[in-house]
């Protein structure tokens, strides 16, 4: 399959976010940080995207950028953000707030806390469909007991008036979902929704997840570090790299034929059974810290493939390496077959 | 619940055993009684007589069993100082400490979360900040040098509102209250804030605390993903889960402002309770003290226990879990 | 290791430690909180002055043989106009120079807060080991008891246990006994806080591999808990220490001026500004405005000092 996501303007017209050039900046003592710098990428309607890479990558940051939810001091230094073709970084703050569970919606990491204990579940729908939709009191009752149905929660109408405490962990991420969802959304932030649950429970939320992205069509933007999650769930990834996406593309594709050395070193220390891999290796080294990045591709120190160049210029943008790795020296087909 | 409930009345009665105890000892055996209550002039059969007539020959828990049942009664014998029976003397005095703890109580309510609110939603602002440094004096400053120096400003300087006493008072039955005259309430202002000044910081801090450590959870950052207002997610979401502990520890705080009248009574020289625990110290007049004690830990054990009850009814997560007893 | 007073070697790691200790993060934020160099400051030069009272005050308010009647009332910094005499804070009613008596009175004020802290941290940390070290009844009923006494405010059992020792006491020996009265009433009114806290990290420390170890190579209960346990849990305890100093100087200084304290023979700085209210009215301010001041700098500066102890050592709070 040939990646031809070159001409920006039918990719703007599908996509329902589309992130370009996005960087976040946190003003510290020891100088600037960029937790995201030059991030680009879409997500159409019906699609998931996932990102993924380590902790401090710059994952969850940026989704929380796109949902305008960065903690101060951090900012949106650069770049653009557009929901369905409309600029959302530099709009007011309270057209904003308006957004965030009307056209966005958010699902967090623990089911646990992101529940407020001393409200019922009930209550916390219909606050939110509410604030974004013009109904009534009943009416968003009524709306409030078909999305806890939709997400699954059996004798949702019996349950409304539950707390939080209540539900069991898998349940009470349903209800998260159901949140997220209530006020019909576009797009989903759905930052690490899996880490906390148990196993089992994991591929139900995802089967869900999916679910809900084909029957509404809604873009999903999956943050994770698991590549297990990624694999069942997405249709795109995005690979992150201290701040910077170092590859982005079908799903299939960076899983078996990684072309960025940082991913397919990545995929060799994951196991997937699914993939087959005999044994597991690992990377050389930790990922620098952003305070501390060497000059020219932030990869290099750890990368058996570097060369004089990635020492000295930073790595090509995606767009000029046609959408795939942003790298010097990518893994091809050819280098593949011939260290096979 | 109501198991929880039961148990909770039981220790209630449990403390108030306990503290019987240490008034009955102090009856008992700080002083001796028949000194106390005969002169110089006295033979050995009135020592007797007096002996008998208080029980005084009985085994200790028949002694203590009979003063129980006495205090129950509202019995705590007469003055040493004053020769009336000590329930009168409480009685009497018993309004004016009321009233003033009341009206400071409800000052540092209404400041204390208020401002508390204020400071932690305004959390970098300078009136804030400044809110919270003079807090941080106002905590440091003993009780009765800011009595004093309400004194000296309102009342030596500017000559707006009296120094010491009730002002005129209205009889009503057996209360007296100085709220329906203009005098009664200008005496009542500054000790009410004095009182309730110190209460106030306390409850401020800790107000500012709990939302800040609130505002810093998850599901605030929820709240704030699902698109609700500001004033939703500090009114609605964060303030009612800073009360759940804001509750236990305020309720306790407004239960020592009746201990703490104490000092501002004796500032103002506010004829209350406090005052009369005073007097009955410096004068070592055992039964006002002991009376005193018992009847401050019954207030005490009461609003401990109204406040655990209301803390079980703010937190749903109490109302399910069987194993309530973690909650003290 | 040798005991010869400062050999070399010695010397060289006491230099190190301290360089250590300058360097850590603790003095690090010390440095850098104005308001903990300034109260620390503060309190220094307070202590140093109550501690050296005799020396400094120009008169000893304690001996009838220096007082003049005819000094009574000389405002601050002016001539009396019967003897010509000038006082820096001027004079009480009796004559008594002002600045001594406030000097005495912090010596009284600081040791019925020192000792009464020592005697409130040596019951509580001694009842909170014991209590989570041995368990079961012992426990239940010091803690049950800490519960009951923290019902109630501390300044209230404190007037409480004031009252009964002074009705214990027989009354010609009163006044010389308020100051040790004083000392135990508060004391015991602040147990509490010290045997909670200690109770609470003595059962984190006690089931830790260490102390494991040391009850399997077979130490007594009591070496273990002085040993290991003790240096373990003294952080929190010098916190609450700090806190409660302030606290206990503030009790003092509250129960003197409620006139349940330190009697006018030996006056406190509480006991002073209740010999000086009562001349608040007739104009002779100096006499309360300088104890009231001197309270209100040692209890500030003790507090900041405190409040920032807390923080410092517990970076989570901030």
């Amino acid at each position: 399959m040939t990646e031809t996501m070159h001409s920006d303007d039918r990719a703007n017209a599908a996509a329902v976010l589309s992130v370009r050039d996005l960087v976040v900046e946190i003003p510290t003592r020891a100088g600037t940080l960029r937790p995201t710098d030059g991030v680009s990428y879409d997500i159409r309607a019906g699609e998931i995207l996932g990102v993924v890479g380590e902790s401090g990558a710059g994952k969850s940051m940026t989704g929380n950028a796109v949902i305008g939810l960065l903690d101060p001091p951090a900012r949106i230094a650069g770049g653009e953000i557009r929901l369905n073709g409309e600029r959302i970084d530099n709009i007011p703050r309270d057209r904003l707030r308006r957004l965030r569970g009307d056209r966005i919606g958010m699902i967090f990491q623990d089911p646990l806390t992101s529940l407020n204990p001393l409200l019922t579940i009930g209550e916390q729908l219909t606050e939110t469909i509410l604030e974004h939709l013009p109904v009534s009191q009943s009416e968003a009752l009524e709306r409030a007991v078909a999305a806890l149905e939709e997400v699954g929660i059996p004798a949702a109408r019996a349950r409304i008036n539950s707390y939080p405490h209540e539900f069991s962990g898998g349940m009470r991420q349903r209800v998260v979902i159901a949140l997220a969802l209530c006020a019909e959304p576009d797009l989903v932030i759905a930052d690490e929704p899996t880490t906390a649950l148990d196993v089992s429970v994991q591929a139900q939320i995802i089967a869900l997840l999916k679910r809900l992205c084909r029957e509404r069509g809604v873009a999903v933007m999956l943050v994770t570090h698991d590549m297990g999650v990624i694999a069942e769930a997405a249709d795109r990834v995005a690979v992150m790299y201290a701040g910077r996406l170092v590859e982005l593309g079908p799903v299939r594709e960076v899983l078996t034929r990684a072309r960025h050395p940082y991913t397919a070193g990545l995929m060799a220390s994951t196991p997937l059974a699914s993939l087959g891999h005999a044994r597991l290796k690992q990377i050389p080294g930790a990922m620098p810290r952003l305070n501390a990045l060497p000059a020219g591709c932030p990869f290099h120190p750890r990368c058996e493939r570097a060369g004089e160049r990635c020492r000295e210029n930073p790595p090509p943008t995606l767009a000029a390496c046609e959408g795939r790795a942003a790298c010097w020296f990518p893994l091809t087909p050819e280098t593949e077959e011939s260290a096979a | 619940m109501l198991a929880y409930v039961l148990r909770r009345v039981f220790q209630s009665a449990l403390v108030l055993l306990i503290v019987g105890l240490v008034a009955f000892a102090m009856f008992r055996f700080v002083g001796d009684p028949i000194d106390n209550m005969l002169g110089q002039e006295r033979t050995q059969a009135d020592v007797e007589r007096l002996r008998t007539e208080l029980g005084l020959d009985q085994p200790f828990p028949v002694q203590y069993w009979r003063f129980l049942e006495q205090a129950v009664q509202g019995n705590f014998g007469l003055s040493y100082r004053q020769g009336r029976p000590v329930s009168e003397i409480l009685v009497e005095r018993l309004p004016a400490t009321l009233e003033l703890a009341f009206v400071s109580g409800l000052f540092a309510l209404a400041f204390g979360i208020g401002l508390g609110i204020f400071t932690a939603i305004r959390k970098r602002g300078f009136a804030a900040n400044a809110i919270m440094t003079l807090s941080l004096i106002g905590v440091s400053l003993p009780t009765f040098l800011i009595g004093i120096l309400l004194i000296y400003v309102f009342a030596v300087e500017l000559g707006w509102l009296p120094s010491f006493g009730r002002g005129e008072v209205v009889a009503i039955g057996g209360w007296t209250t100085g709220f329906l005259t203009e005098s009664g309430i200008k005496a009542l202002i500054l000790p009410a804030f004095t009182l309730g000044l110190y209460q106030m910081t306390l409850i401020m801090r800790l107000v500012r605390t709990e939302m800040l450590e609130v505002l810093r959870q998850d599901y605030i950052r929820f709240a704030r993903a699902r698109g609700l207002r500001e004033r939703a997610i500090n009114f609605r979401h964060a303030l009612k889960n800073t009360m759940v502990p804001v509750i236990t520890i305020t309720g306790l705080q407004l239960g020592s402002i009746i201990a703490f009248a104490i000092i501002t009574e004796t500032v103002f020289q506010w004829p209350g309770v406090g005052l009369l625990f005073i007097n009955a110290i410096q004068f070592v007049d055992i039964p006002v003290m002991a009376a005193y004690l018992m009847m401050i830990s019954v207030m005490f054990v009461g609003i401990n226990l109204i406040v655990d009850l209301l803390y079980f009814a703010i937190d749903p997560r109490l109302r399910v879990d069987r194993s309530a007893g973690k909650v003290t | 290791m040798t005991d010869a007073p400062l050999s070399p070697v010695r010397e060289a790691r006491a230099v190190k430690r301290f360089k250590r200790a300058w360097d850590s993060d603790f003095a690090y934020s010390f440095r850098r909180s104005p308001v903990a160099v300034v109260s620390f400051v503060v309190v220094a030069i307070l202590i140093l002055a109550a501690v050296l009272a005799p020396v400094i005050a120009p008169h000893d308010p304690f001996d009838p043989a220096t007082l003049n009647l005819m000094n009574g009332f000389t405002p601050p910094m002016t001539e009396n106009q019967f003897t010509g005499e000038v006082f820096l804070l001027g004079t009480d009613d009796q004559g008594r120079d002002v600045f001594s008596t406030i000097l005495y009175g912090m010596r009284i004020s600081l040791f019925v807060g020192f000792s009464a802290v020592l005697l409130a941290m040596v019951i509580g940390v001694t009842l909170g080991l014991v209590a989570a070290y041995i368990g079961g009844w012992t426990e239940t009923i010091i803690m049950r008891t800490a519960d009951v006494q923290l019902t109630f405010p501390a300044i209230l059992v404190a007037m409480l246990i004031f009252g009964i020792a002074k009705g214990i006491t027989p009354p010609e020996f009163r006044d010389q006994m308020a100051i040790w009265v004083l000392i135990l009433a508060i004391g015991l009114s602040d147990w509490v806080q010290f045997a909670r806290v200690v109770r609470g990290a003595t059962l984190v420390e006690k089931n830790k591999e260490y102390v494991q170890a040391a009850r399997l190579i077979g130490r007594s209960r009591g070496a273990i808990m002085l040993r290991h346990i003790l240096p373990n849990v003294l952080n929190p305890v010098l916190v609450i220490a700090t806190i409660s100093l302030a606290l206990a100087i503030i009790a003092e200084a509250t129960l003197s001026f409620l006139g349940v304290g330190a009697p006018p023979t030996k006056p406190s700085l509480g006991t002073l500004i209740r010999i000086g209210q009562e001349f608040m009215f007739s104009g002779e301010w100096w006499i309360l405005f300088f104890p009231a001041l001197a309270l209100l700098a040692l209890a500030l500066s003790i507090n900041l000092l405190g409040d920032w102890l807390r923080d410092a050592l517990n970076p989570r709070l901030r």
